[in-house]
């Protein structure tokens, strides 16, 4: 019991001070596993690579991990929810201002800026991923680019852009269809 | 039923996720925006944006706000719990043989498949998102600006989020003044 609910205060701190998504927590779980001896910082790298394996947001994954860890099933569900509660708290206050404040010219003002920043964001997180996925092996210009994966994007953006009926169909399919041609070709390699 | 409602979708957009939180945004827009129409681009990008400064997971931050708004303060604990259901469910699963898991060729290949594919959809979701955030000349400069440094630089996003406000503010009071 006592260890559930330090459990619960370790996430809970963890996702009180993680400012900007899932990866932020990382530097704060390493913390913790150099202070509680609960997990290694090996397992928690191998994590790392599991949740970018599995769905689901990469805290949130790891933070069931460790949980598990530490405690078994119990532990799981309680870290996780130790993870989340200053976000839910946090968010339900910002949202109750933002039902009140809505219509203040100076909030309607900062987010007339705040959504092309927010947007800028999400681009500049594709580009990182895309920078993974389309460099391929920088020490020839032959092989440069990632041909093979350039080639399945083509094939995704004109489908799920241009081809009629195809590109209503849910993001989902795409996505199964990609890990399809990913094992067929041998995207790893 | 409403809060069940909330509970199935996002736990559905949680076991679609596959990436990382952005590349939730993709699910998101079709399951919340386009079938349950609980929100719009616009709002996505507001909690998108708001999710980056304050503490926590993205994704989670955006079931709050989406719950809260759909069904009040149960709403947003119901779809956060959704969202983060399937994590603990599949890792708890597979936490016994979590190692051989993502050594396994097969998975390797899969995912190196998927994170193209991952691109694609955010590029589909930028364009949505940019058809209702970027209007005129001053939000085609702010996007531009915030990407070329969010890219290149190491800065965190928060200093971004709240330049981007502040510039929003004093554009908006200047545009009123000149009226």
């Amino acid at each position: 019991m006592m260890l559930l609910l330090q459990l619960f205060w370790e996430f809970f701190k963890t996702g009180l001070f993680a400012i900007g998504g899932g990866l932020a927590t990382l530097p704060f779980l390493y913390d913790l596993a150099d202070r509680t001896g609960w997990f290694t910082a090996q397992q928690l790298t191998d994590m790392i690579a599991v949740s970018e394996s599995t769905p689901g947001p990469i805290g949130v994954n790891t933070a069931s991990y460790v949980g598990f860890l530490t405690a078994g099933i119990p532990g799981s569900v309680i870290a996780t929810l130790g993870l989340v509660t200053p976000s839910i708290i946090i968010i339900l206050i910002i949202a109750r201002f933002l039902t009140a404040f809505g219509e203040n010219k100076y909030v309607k003002g900062a987010f007339y800026g705040l959504r092309p920043a927010s947007t800028a964001l999400i681009a500049a997180a594709g580009l990182s991923v895309a920078q993974v996925v389309f460099i391929g092996d920088t020490s020839s210009v032959f092989t440069f680019l990632d041909w093979r994966a350039l080639i399945l994007a083509a094939v995704l953006l004109v489908c799920t852009r241009w081809v009629p009926k195809v590109k209503d169909l849910h993001p989902i399919v795409f996505i199964a269809f990609s890990a399809l041609v990913g094992i067929i070709f041998g995207f790893a390699a | 039923m409403l809060l069940l409602e909330l509970f199935l979708t996002f736990a559905k957009v949680g076991v679609m996720t596959f990436g990382g939180g952005y590349a939730m945004l993709p699910i998101l827009q079709r399951e919340v925006v386009e079938n349950k129409k609980w929100a719009t681009d616009e709002e996505l990008a507001d909690y998108f944006a708001i999710g980056q400064c304050t503490p926590g997971v993205i994704a989670v931050n955006t079931a709050t706000f989406i719950g809260r708004k759909t069904a009040g303060v149960p709403g947003g604990i119901i779809a956060t719990l959704g969202v983060v259901f399937p994590s603990i469910v599949i890792i708890t699963a597979l936490a016994g043989v979590i190692q051989m898991f993502a050594e396994n060729p097969i998975i390797r290949n899969a995912f190196a498949g998927i994170r193209v594919c991952v691109c694609v959809l955010i590029l589909n979701s930028v364009i949505k998102l940019g058809k209702s955030s970027i209007k005129d000349m001053w939000t085609a400069g702010i996007f531009a600006i915030i990407l070329l440094l969010a890219f290149f630089t190491n800065l965190s996003p928060i200093i971004f989020v709240l330049l981007a406000g502040v510039c929003g503010v004093v554009l908006k009071s200047l545009e009123a003044k000149k009226k």
